[in-house]
């Protein structure tokens, strides 16, 4: 069965080199969802059954903290990945997401994915591979934002 | 004397009258400067006559170890160099730029008035001395600016050469091509010549201006005897040498060795001191001083010698780029021998062994440079590094 | 030889070291430590031509000396600009200027951005913090002669929202002119609507064609060190990726020796590199 998502997957660049079937296959888990400025994506302690390619707008990721009330800590935009909470236990999401403008894109079925994984681990490795990018990704711009460059340090 | 004297003209006259080519350039105008005996060391400074020269005095030189001896024979110039360089002629150690008065809310500034510059006449430039001033020729005026203080100085300047008989304990010009021999860049070069109870000078005229200073001194013909005899004495001096550089490569051996562990090693002597950059005739870096008077109404800007090696010289936005001891001995030995090289075209080090002398713990340039190529931790590429044009 | 920017100089000056008075019109606050003050000379007869990417020497009587870069529109000159920082005595004192009091100016010195070298090709500016002041001149001169360039795409990077500097030219520019402006800060408040994240996450999607593309890059230089490996990652060509570095100065003319950046003197051939020129030691401690 053809996905009708599968070309909008395959001119991703998360999913460039994967095979047709995975492609299909994770075509199959995902659905498109759409999001209002201010709306809430997910909680912090949810469930995180799912990851996102956001499509186009923006998605802060965001945490509740005392006295300081919402912290935004970084965006994710057009184009890129959010969350891999589903990948490990306890699969709970460690952040809020609140979308800032109206945005779209797709929502993948974690829980679902995560069996397929377990089952064939050849397209374990490929999710796997494509996440550790974003993640590490992730952490180098967090490593940055850590160093405050532009802070003054006199 | 029956020729006529021209570029290129080699005679000779007897020691006596050195005194005559003295007053030749008082006569005509210029200020003489040259070697003369202070403190227990030679240094540069005014002449009024040869007496004022160390004639029979030699010196001992070692790693941080300077000594004067007695010598027998007499001579003017019967040494090598000592803790001044000509640079503290050329480009003095303090040096004023300008003054300003301050009147309401205006300023007016008043440029140093260039009157009459002083003109120099230096007896007894070394073969390294004179690349050296070559060197400094280099940044201050073929560079994008001219430094006009050093320009009038330079111009207005008469160079009586001297070449080495004798080699120092931390002499290595040979290493770098700079000497003994005196090639280039004078108005006169003088051979001193003391053997067999005869104390003379062989003199080589290198300008117009050199000719004419000289025919004011009673002259002889240079016999080929006297010329086979300087000859031979600089070939003793160049063979003679107290330290040698390898100078193969010496730009991509330092570019290729930052992390050599032998920084660390030399960094457990190092005291930052500065002695080396102060003694060092080619050094040139400087700061400015903005000073005023307590009204604030008379603000004047000076510039000042500085080093490298002090903690705050790459100070910026609340800290030091060097700020290990480390990292500027590195930075005063690679710009010294590698960076100088892509800057201004030729070595920022002529081989006048002065920082050797003058480093109270005696590192050796040469030394350490030899150590780095013993054990380069990389092999040479085929090409220069990366980013080095 | 690797190719540089050329050196573009003011005929005017006999003695490099001597300031030249100017007057200062007006002194601006834009964020809470930096500020920007509007100059011109005392002698109104005297003309000022800089290329964009120079600086001068900017001269405090009887308190000293700093280089800064110049932030003001080429075309403006002799009117101009120089936005700073307070980090030490000097710019403390230049802070407690006022309108009509005398400041010393020398130069333009340095080399500048290659605007020429980017007619007929997509321009990415990137800047970091008060890194946009040095660029700013360029992308007056980019908008003067705006149909020259494919795409201009400007991404821009500083610590908070209120940290960011000409907010409203950049707004009027986003609006008049086909340029595509992305600004992103480390970190906000919830009312921030905007980018959260370092500048350089904004470069894997931002729209340029890496083949034939100039960049010019500006900022603290951990941060143009990863904006150059993200401009590389995408093949953008080292040749035709610019960097702006900095040292201290005392003379800005190559003789103090204060400046001296590996083989190089940033006052005279910088501040403005290739980074193919410096690959070699950009990112190599305490050189």
């Amino acid at each position: 069965m053809i996905h009708t998502l599968g070309p909008i997957l395959r001119e991703h660049p998360f999913f460039h080199g994967m095979e047709e079937q995975y492609i299909q296959l994770i075509a199959g888990c995902s659905l498109n969802v759409r999001f209002n400025a201010g709306d809430a994506i997910f909680h912090e302690g949810d469930p995180a059954d799912h990851f996102y390619l956001i499509r186009a707008g923006l998605v802060s990721v965001q945490f509740v903290v005392p006295h300081r009330g919402l912290t935004t800590i970084m965006t994710v935009g057009s184009g890129e990945v959010l969350g891999w909470s589903w990948l490990f236990p306890p699969y709970r999401w460690h952040f809020d997401a609140r979308a800032q403008q109206p945005t779209h894109g797709l929502a993948f079925d974690g829980k679902c994915l995560r069996g397929k994984c377990d089952e064939d681990h050849d397209l374990g490795y490929e999710i796997y591979k494509r996440f550790t990018q974003v993640i590490t990704e992730r952490l180098e711009s967090t490593r940055l934002q850590l160093l405050d460059l532009y802070g003054n340090h006199a | 004397m029956t020729e006529p004297l021209q570029v290129g003209s080699t005679v000779v006259f007897e020691q006596q009258h050195l005194e005559e080519l003295l007053r030749a350039l008082v006569a005509r105008g210029y200020e003489v400067l040259g070697p003369t005996l202070r403190e227990g060391a030679i240094v540069y400074d005014r002449l009024t006559s040869t007496q004022d020269l160390p004639a029979g005095w030699t010196d001992e030189q070692a790693g941080g170890k300077y000594r004067l001896k007695r010598r027998e024979d007499g001579a003017f110039f019967g040494y090598v160099v000592g803790p001044h360089s000509w640079k503290k002629f050329l480009y003095p150690p303090i040096q004023r730029l300008w003054q300003a008065t301050r009147n309401g809310k205006g300023v007016r500034i008043l440029p140093e008035e260039r009157k009459a510059p002083p003109k120099y006449a230096f007896i007894g430039v070394r073969a390294c001395e004179l690349h050296a001033i070559a060197v400094q020729d280099k940044v201050f005026l073929e560079g994008q600016f001219v430094d006009p203080n050093y320009k009038l100085r330079r111009e207005g300047l008469f160079l009586v050469a001297v070449n080495c008989v004798q080699a120092g304990g931390n002499c290595f010009c040979a290493s770098m091509s700079t000497g003994p021999k005196a090639t280039s860049g004078y108005d006169l070069a003088l051979t001193e010549l003391v053997q067999d109870g005869q104390h003379r000078f062989l003199a080589e005229v290198g300008t117009a201006h050199g000719a004419e200073v000289l025919s004011a001194v009673p002259l002889q013909q240079a016999e080929n005897a006297d010329k086979q005899l300087a000859e031979r004495l600089l070939e003793q001096t160049a063979r003679r040498m107290g330290r040698k550089l390898d100078t193969r490569g010496i730009k991509e051996l330092l570019y290729r060795n930052y992390e050599h562990p032998q920084w660390d090693a030399v960094t457990e002597r190092c005291l930052s001191c500065a002695n080396c950059t102060m003694v060092c005739p080619t050094c040139f870096c400087s700061t400015v001083e903005d000073v005023t008077d307590l009204t604030g109404a008379h603000p004047e800007r000076r510039r000042r010698w500085d080093s490298c090696f002090t903690v705050d010289f790459s100070y910026i936005h609340g800290g030091s780029v060097r700020a290990t001891p480390r990292s500027r001995y590195r930075q005063w030995m690679t710009h010294k021998l590698a960076t100088w090289i892509d800057q201004f075209g030729v070595s920022g080090c002529v081989g006048c062994g002065r920082c050797i002398t003058w480093c109270p713990v005696g590192i050796d340039i040469t030394a350490e440079a030899e150590v780095i190529r013993a054990s380069d931790t990389v092999k040479a590429p085929t090409q220069p590094e990366q980013g080095f044009a | 030889m690797l190719e540089q920017p050329e050196v573009v100089t003011a005929g005017l000056i006999s003695d490099p070291m001597l300031p030249t008075p100017y007057r200062i019109q007006r002194v601006k606050q834009e964020t809470d430590d930096t500020f920007t003050l509007e100059l011109l000379p005392e002698d109104s007869d005297r003309g000022f031509f800089f290329a964009p990417g120079q600086f001068n020497m900017l001269y405090v009587f009887g308190v000293g000396e700093v280089p800064i870069s110049i932030s003001s529109d080429p075309d403006d000159a002799p009117l101009l600009k120089h936005t700073t920082r307070v980090v030490g005595t000097v710019t403390k004192a230049m802070r407690q200027l006022k309108r009509g009091d005398t400041i010393g100016i020398r130069g333009p010195f340095g080399t500048h951005w290659p605007v020429e070298e980017a007619a007929g090709r997509d321009v990415v500016i990137v800047a970091g913090g008060i890194g946009l002041a040095p660029l700013r001149p360029a992308l007056y001169q980019l908008m003067a002669d705006r149909e020259k360039y494919r795409k201009i795409v400007l991404l821009y990077g500083t610590r908070t929202p209120e940290d960011m500097l000409y907010r409203q030219e950049l707004e009027r520019w986003r609006g008049k002119f086909d340029l595509e402006i992305q600004v992103t800060v480390d970190r906000a408040a919830s009312t921030w609507r905007g980018n959260v994240g370092v500048v350089t996450t904004m470069i894997p999607r931002a729209p340029f064609d890496p083949s034939n593309t100039l960049a010019m890059i500006c900022g603290p230089e951990v941060m143009m060190r990863f904006t150059v490996m993200e401009l590389l990652k995408r093949g953008a060509a080292p040749e035709r990726t610019f960097l702006s570095a900095e040292r201290n100065m005392k003379c800005g003319i190559g003789f103090c020796g204060h400046c001296q950046y590996g083989p190089t003197f940033i006052c005279k051939d910088g501040p403005v590199f290739t980074y193919a020129r410096i690959a070699s030691i950009l990112g190599r401690s305490e050189v």
